[in-house]
């Protein structure tokens, strides 16, 4: 029993208060540290978006913004503030979510949570102090033998423990949830998802912990060498599959976030959370994809690790792919919207700014995000996009049309569920998805066109006016990076958006009380009977989403063969 | 829903819906269609990266450079008298990658064979030959050799396409690709 287990230690008399939306218990520990974490997020994301912005404006040749040294700076700044900070913040929150709140149950050691946050906001802190002193423009991946100030990797370092502390409270969560028996049978889909994501979070941090150590020794002259082969292999142990923490994360709230909006009901425990192991099992190994064009590593190699282990990782997101916009058309098939084969899209929340961000992810995760990465992370076809724009457009799909998307249209349920806070501006927060999605489809495209034309990504003057030798990109590059520009500025405008909203609506929105809440339910009543059973009576018809499948299915294919055959018209090599 | 525990507390017996198996199954035999059109190729594509690296010091690899410099070099060009150097089809070619320059110019007959021979002296670099837009990745201490078979008489730009510093973006090199004998 639990109070053998916990003998000597009595468990934290916790305070909860009831959700007048969910009916959960609400441990207002956990709240407080989710609270936390997610202003922190969005301040980085504040900070690393305008970075963004600055990268953009230089990469528009019409504009050139900065002059050379700042802008390896403010990309340096842009990658660590975005892909970092504010991704891991908001997961972080996310992880407090999915267990202390979904599974009723209070946090694990709330003081040493704030450790945890503490040190990595101090890690985010000092790495950025580092990259504005100037010494350490040396990217976010800072491959050796470039060296930064020592102080950067310390940074990381800090902030890596603080989210590795993060991750084990997470964990402690869910034993005593387990112990006290907070839920009954097993933990929801979502907290199910969380797992995934903190499992690959161990992995990727102690990948992270083995190469900035020795890294960070190096750079205050403990050690002589490091490898730089054996640095991108390790460092990207951490880079990638950080990414994969963020698939997993979003993909949870996804389905959330479908849930939280509409009822729906996953069509198959067992598929989801099946393509939730499939990421566990294989999304580690992705560090293949940054060295399909480095020397000493094996064919072989290359094949296995990039493929994910014949694509079974891949196979998780396709799976998703089909259950996630399944779910929403089920719930909406059932609410009656039947005719035809898309009525239940059509008539979709599109004016709730959590759902139309929700879908905007899904759509532009699989259809930009997947497909170029797959394609990209194929060995031979690296050849022709490795550090190309084609990459920042691959992960600008991924990370932030996919994760950065997701997140924004959850914060729309959070600001109210947890800061109890109503949405304010609900006009401009409406429209907020769509700019930034837009943008975002834009830079994509846009730095995956100019990718494709040549254009080095991390680079200051593509016309290489100061060059010994001359060399000039075709016109269309030029016109690309414009463009690219252009909706750089307007995602930069969507994401101003989302900080106005949410900065005031948690300072200044209207107190959200038990008895608004009850005139004004958030989530749908009685969710749960609303939708099928799955495999019960006239099982579930989805044409909708078959078709759906179907486009993105094909779409997948031709352009994956149409790259096989841009690459069989270059020169041969051996 | 996906936020509360799944309802049926057996869930792991559920029948697979049949639209739901055979998207599996389809999925599934694409990505090992995938996988091995990345085998297959190695048997028929004509553009494979080689495996052959070697571990090299930079002061030997730069020996190796400025030997071939000395017997092939037939002009020089360029602002700062970049050696273009025409070593005969079929050998050894060397470039190397040092902040900032791609050295030497080479140039190569069109549709012959060349063991190209890249490192690095200092940092990471990035081979991107340009148009053809191929990209391969420079490192110090590491020599890649691969075979390589120009297409197409022209002026080819070598970009560097990794990061190296504040002069990044002013490292361009040059392969001149002109008709066999």
């Amino acid at each position: 029993m639990a109070s053998i287990a916990h003998a000597g230690t009595l468990p934290r008399a916790a305070e909860f208060r009831t959700c007048p939306d969910t009916g959960l218990r609400v441990d207002l520990a956990a709240e407080k540290l989710i609270r936390w974490n997610a202003v922190v997020a969005v301040v980085f994301l504040a900070v690393g978006g305008l970075f963004g912005l600055l990268v953009a404006l230089t990469r528009w040749p019409a504009v050139h913004l900065l002059p050379a040294e700042w802008f390896y700076l403010a990309l340096t700044a842009h990658g660590a503030d975005v892909l970092l900070f504010w991704v891991i913040f908001f997961e972080i929150a996310i992880l407090y979510f999915a267990s202390a709140i979904l599974l009723n149950s209070r946090l694990a050691t709330p003081r040493i949570a704030w450790l945890g946050f503490w040190l990595m906001l101090a890690g985010a802190l000092l790495a950025n102090v580092a990259v504005l002193q100037g010494e350490s423009s040396v990217m976010f991946t800072s491959y050796v033998p470039m060296q930064a100030a020592p102080h950067f990797y310390l940074g990381l370092i800090l902030f890596a423990v603080g989210a590795l502390v993060a991750v084990a409270v997470f964990f402690g969560t869910l034993v005593i949830a387990k112990d006290e028996g907070t839920y009954e049978g097993s933990v929801p889909l979502v907290t199910f998802g969380a797992i995934a994501a903190a499992i690959i979070a161990v992995f990727t941090i102690t990948s992270g912990a083995i190469i900035l150590i020795p890294t960070f020794l190096w750079s205050i002259g403990l050690i002589s060498h490091i490898d730089p082969v054996m640095y991108k292999v390790v460092w990207w142990g951490m880079g990638h599959s950080s990414q994969q923490i963020n698939v997993s994360a979003h993909v949870a709230v996804w389905y959330a976030i479908a849930a939280m909006v509409l009822g729906a009901k996953p069509l198959s425990e067992k598929v989801s959370r099946f393509a939730f192991l499939m990421y566990i099992l294989f999304l580690q190994i992705a560090a293949a994809h940054h060295l399909l064009v480095e020397p000493g590593i094996s064919s072989e190699w290359k094949i296995f690790n990039t493929s994910y282990a014949l694509y079974l990782a891949v196979l998780g997101s396709l799976i998703h792919g089909l259950s996630v916009p399944g779910a929403i058309e089920a719930a909406q098939r059932r609410r009656g919207y039947t005719k035809g084969v898309f009525e239940w899209l059509r008539k979709a929340p599109w004016g709730n700014p959590a759902f139309a961000g929700m879908f905007l992810s899904l759509v532009m995760f699989g259809f930009i995000g997947g497909i170029s990465g797959v394609v990209l992370g194929s060995e031979q076809i690296n050849l022709i996009m490795h550090n190309t724009m084609y990459v920042p457009g691959h992960f600008h799909g991924t990370v932030v049309a996919g994760t950065t998307l997701a997140f924004m249209a959850v914060t729309y349920l959070v600001v109210p569920l947890i800061f109890r806070r109503e949405i304010m501006f609900k006009k401009l927060a409406q429209w907020q998805p769509y700019v930034f999605g837009i943008g975002v489809a834009g830079i994509s495209l846009f730095m995956m066109g100019a990718g494709t034309l040549g254009v080095s990504r991390r680079h200051w003057d593509i016309t290489f006016s100061d060059a010994p030798v001359a060399f000039d990109y075709p016109g269309t590059a030029f016109l690309m990076m414009g463009l690219n520009g252009v909706f750089g500025v307007l995602s930069a405008l969507g994401g101003l958006m989302y900080v106005v909203v949410v900065v005031s609506s948690v300072f200044f929105g209207e107190r959200r009380t038990e008895e608004k809440a009850k005139a004004e339910p958030l989530l749908p009543q009685g969710g749960a009977a609303a939708v099928a059973s799955y495999g019960s009576e006239g099982t579930l018809k989805l044409p909708g989403t078959i078709t759906l499948v179907a486009i993105f299915f094909v779409a997948f294919v031709l352009y994956y063969f149409v790259n096989w055959k841009f690459l069989s018209e270059v020169w041969p090599l051996s | 829903m996906a936020i509360h525990p799944p309802e049926k507390r057996i869930w792991w017996n559920e029948p697979l819906e049949k639209s739901e198996i055979t998207w599996i199954t389809i999925a599934f035999i694409w990505g090992l269609v995938m996988f091995f059109t990345m085998v297959f190729w190695h048997f028929t594509g004509e553009q494979n990266l080689s495996n052959e690296a070697y571990r090299i010091h930079p002061e030997t690899f730069a020996e190796r450079t400025e030997a071939m410099v000395d017997q092939y070099t037939v002009r020089e060009e360029g602002e700062t008298g970049l050696p273009v150097v025409r070593p005969p089809p079929g050998s050894d070619v060397y470039m190397l990658a040092r902040l900032w320059e791609w050295w030497p110019i080479l140039e190569l007959e069109e549709g012959k064979d060349y063991r190209l021979h890249l490192s690095s002296m200092d940092w990471q670099h990035g081979f991107s030959l340009q148009p053809e837009n191929i990209n391969i990745q420079v490192h110090p201490g590491y020599e890649l050799v691969l075979t390589l078979t120009p297409e197409g008489v022209g002026e080819y730009g070598v970009v560097c396409n990794e990061y190296c510093g504040i002069g990044h973006h002013q490292m361009v090199g040059k392969i001149h690709v002109v008709a066999a004998e």
